[in-house]
């Protein structure tokens, strides 16, 4: 029952989707300050969420079925599942267990494999197209961001379990502090920005090039699955970096303030990033993940061997 | 064939990239461009038929409405066709009103241009700065002609609308305010990294390309072809101020947005150069045209899209018997052959969007019998309906006089 709850109602489902409704208006007021539009009122993405819940949804006739509509289901519990385990810890850092972060890693991939799945199976080129870049950008970000991911692990002496990182950062200081840490969580940024799909690595998406690709065909409450599921990975994605290395939040006072303000803070390098640049080709985003970014990690990665 | 399996990318008719109806097939292999066609025809008005019953006063007000974005320069070049037809000159003042609000038309369209551009990139802050700015010319716009678009200026003989004394101060407070935006905006395009990632080296039009597609306007211009109908055949107060080609040399799509940019700077050059003399010279604004010869007249513009092109022929009635238009993107939008095929899907939007196309302009009709695949009305009977109509018309005139 217990864990039922957790999974539904705190921190899962309920918690994840009216904090990733917020987080996605922040997002898109912030956006609109910076482009100098109004931007939407505190309720859109709600409303937004109704609306295409009450549309029709429609599955293309040359389409699989199941896994067309079966896609989206699974990005977002894969998403929803992630937020679970990773706000258990922020919670209650004894809760954790061996190898969570493994757990956390791997479950961060679902949500776009969903997305190559979703695509593919609707039979429409621009989507197909769109799915074939998503593989081809998960090949190139994953190896970089595992490879920042190792630096806090090694950093706190071997451990994979998320609530002993944590641990280790309220005694030693944030892992961002030291030079390793800092580079890694560079590259960790980056490798996010392209998780999440934003500017510029929204190639897979690209709305004036694809149409929304693997988008494209979805309708009705479908749709809205896959944008409560995309919403929901902004929220969490950026909180486990706050956990790996800015030492999450502490429930003490001013320190929980302070906690939310560095997920506020990445946020807002995030909304930063997306609107001041401007979408690269596939092949240059490949390009710039196993060049430069992937050598940052390495670098980062020996720093944190020999303990800078 | 190749073995690869090739899959045809469809853009258009809707879609997002594309603000008119249009449709390109681009053939890909994977991500790789090998084939373009298109189609247009979505958007068939037909404006030269129209414009045949018409006089030549209201014929200004419809070809205005050819194209929203280059309002000004098809009226323009067709007031040029009249006057070449009735062999008159327009007085002075009228020039430099025609000019100002030519070039005022020119730095609105490109930034125009420049915010899509941006946005195709997926930069979307560039593309509401640069329309937020825009936002000041149409304003002056609104102020001196009383309209945002279609600003029903010009007139066979001269300009409708004088731009007084008391409007000038307002035009040269936005021009130069307008000036350290133009710079920032300049200077985000020139030393963003990723813009020129996303831009450098792709779409090359060469030289041989532009003669070979008569490629006009701003795209002939990036790739090193002087052509600017403004100097070439002058017009306007064109040939009474001091300004400059601007020509590039690469032909990629960076170079098409610096072109446009700095084009740009060149335009309100030509402005305050024609505000100054606008209140040296004073007297009529107009020639009163009394009758229109038979014969035929032609008219160029340089719209910001490149030349635009009118052929007037007269009967000596007060209607045109046969108006013929040519937009520049009918000369520019074949140069994709050459520019889009080798690059990918990612490449060949940005490429679509760099020459500035305008669709609504460049439509043409065929009408096509389904079960014969033959064409039903070719531009010959079109020409032929035409001129038996003209013919009847005439016709008719006689009788009624005899």
């Amino acid at each position: 029952m217990n864990i039922l709850f957790n999974f539904v109602v705190f921190p899962g489902f309920l918690f994840t989707a009216v904090a990733g409704c917020l987080v996605s208006w922040i997002d898109r007021k912030v956006s609109a300050r910076i482009q100098w539009r109004v931007g939407p009122p505190l309720l859109q993405p709600f409303y937004d969420l109704v609306k295409l819940t009450g549309r029709e949804t429609i599955v293309p006739e040359k389409g699989a079925r199941l896994p067309f509509l079966i896609s989206p289901l699974v990005a977002m519990s894969s998403v929803i599942l992630v937020s679970t385990l990773l706000w258990r810890v922020i919670v209650s850092p004894e809760t954790t267990f061996i190898g969570d972060l493994i757990v956390v890693v791997y479950l961060l991939t679902i949500p776009s494999i969903a997305l190559i799945v979703g695509g593919s199976s609707s039979g429409n080129p621009l989507a197909s197209l769109g799915a074939s870049r998503e593989m081809k950008l998960i090949l190139a970000y994953e190896l970089p961001f595992i490879l920042a991911i190792f630096v806090p692990v090694i950093k706190s002496g071997g451990s994979i379990r998320l609530g002993e990182l944590l641990f280790w950062q309220w005694n030693n200081g944030m892992i961002l502090g030291s030079l390793s840490g800092f580079i890694a969580f560079a590259v960790a940024v980056i490798c996010m920005q392209a998780k999440l799909g934003l500017v510029p690595f929204d190639m897979a998406e690209a709305e004036t090039e694809i149409v929304g690709g693997p988008f494209i065909e979805y309708s009705g409450a479908a749709l809205a699955v896959h944008k409560l599921g995309r919403w929901m990975m902004l929220f969490v994605v950026p909180m486990l970096l706050v956990v790996l290395f800015m030492g999450g939040i502490a429930w003490s006072s001013w320190h929980a303030l302070w906690g939310i303000l560095k997920y506020v803070l990445l946020l807002v390098i995030i909304i930063l990033i997306r609107n001041t640049n401007s979408r690269v080709r596939i092949d240059q985003a490949v390009k710039f993940f196993w060049g430069p970014v992937t050598i940052l990690a390495v670098i980062a990665m020996a720093l944190a061997v020999i303990g800078l | 064939m190749s073995s690869k399996r090739k899959t045809i990318i469809p853009i258009g008719p809707y879609h997002p990239l594309q603000e008119e109806p249009e449709h390109f097939l681009l053939t890909v292999e994977g991500e790789k461009v090998v084939d373009i066609d298109w189609k247009t025809g979505y958007n068939h008005r037909g404006i030269e038929k129209l414009a045949e019953g018409m006089t030549y006063d209201q014929v200004t007000f419809l070809v205005e409405r050819i194209c929203g974005i280059c309002s000004t320069s098809h009226p323009l070049a067709f007031c040029n066709a009249v006057e070449d037809l009735c062999g008159i000159g327009i007085p002075e003042r009228a020039k430099y009103i025609r000019s100002i609000i030519a070039e005022l038309e020119r730095i609105h369209s490109h930034l125009l241009w420049l915010g899509l551009a941006g946005h195709f990139l997926g930069f979307d802050t560039v593309w509401m700065w640069s329309w937020k700015y825009r936002e000041s010319v149409c304003e002056t716009m609104e102020a001196v002609t009383g309209n945002r678009q279609s600003y029903a200026m010009m007139k066979p003989g001269g300009a409708r609308r004088d731009i007084e004394d008391g409007d000038i101060p307002g035009i040269e407070k936005m021009v130069d305010g307008f000036l350290p935006k133009l710079d920032l905006l300049f200077e985000t395009v020139r030393d963003d990294p990723v813009i020129q990632a996303r831009t450098k080296g792709i779409g090359v039009l060469t030289k041989e390309d532009v003669r070979k597609y008569g490629a006009v306007g701003p795209v002939a211009r990036a790739s090193g072809v002087d052509v600017d109908i403004r100097r070439d055949y002058p017009y306007a107060a064109y040939d009474l101020v001091d300004w400059e080609v601007i020509t590039t040399e690469n032909g990629d799509v960076f170079d098409k947005a610096v072109v446009r940019l700095l084009e740009m700077y060149e335009s309100v050059k030509i402005i305050k150069q024609c505000l100054d003399r606008l209140k040296e010279v004073k007297g009529e604004i107009d020639v009163k045209i009394k009758d229109v010869p038979p014969g035929h007249g032609i008219g160029q513009a340089e719209a910001p899209r490149g030349e635009v092109f009118h052929y007037v022929r007269s009967d000596g009635t007060n209607r045109p018997i046969r108006h013929k238009i040519r937009a520049p993107s009918y000369c520019n939008v074949p140069t994709f052959k050459a520019t889009c095929i080798g690059g990918t899907v990612s490449d060949a939007t940005i490429i679509l969007a760099a020459v500035d196309p305008c669709y609504c302009c460049t439509e043409r009709m065929a009408v096509l019998d389904k079960r014969t695949d033959k064409k039903t009305l070719t531009g010959k009977d079109l020409i032929r309906l035409s001129r038996e109509k003209t013919e009847k018309m005439i016709r008719e005139n006689r009788d009624e006089q005899h």
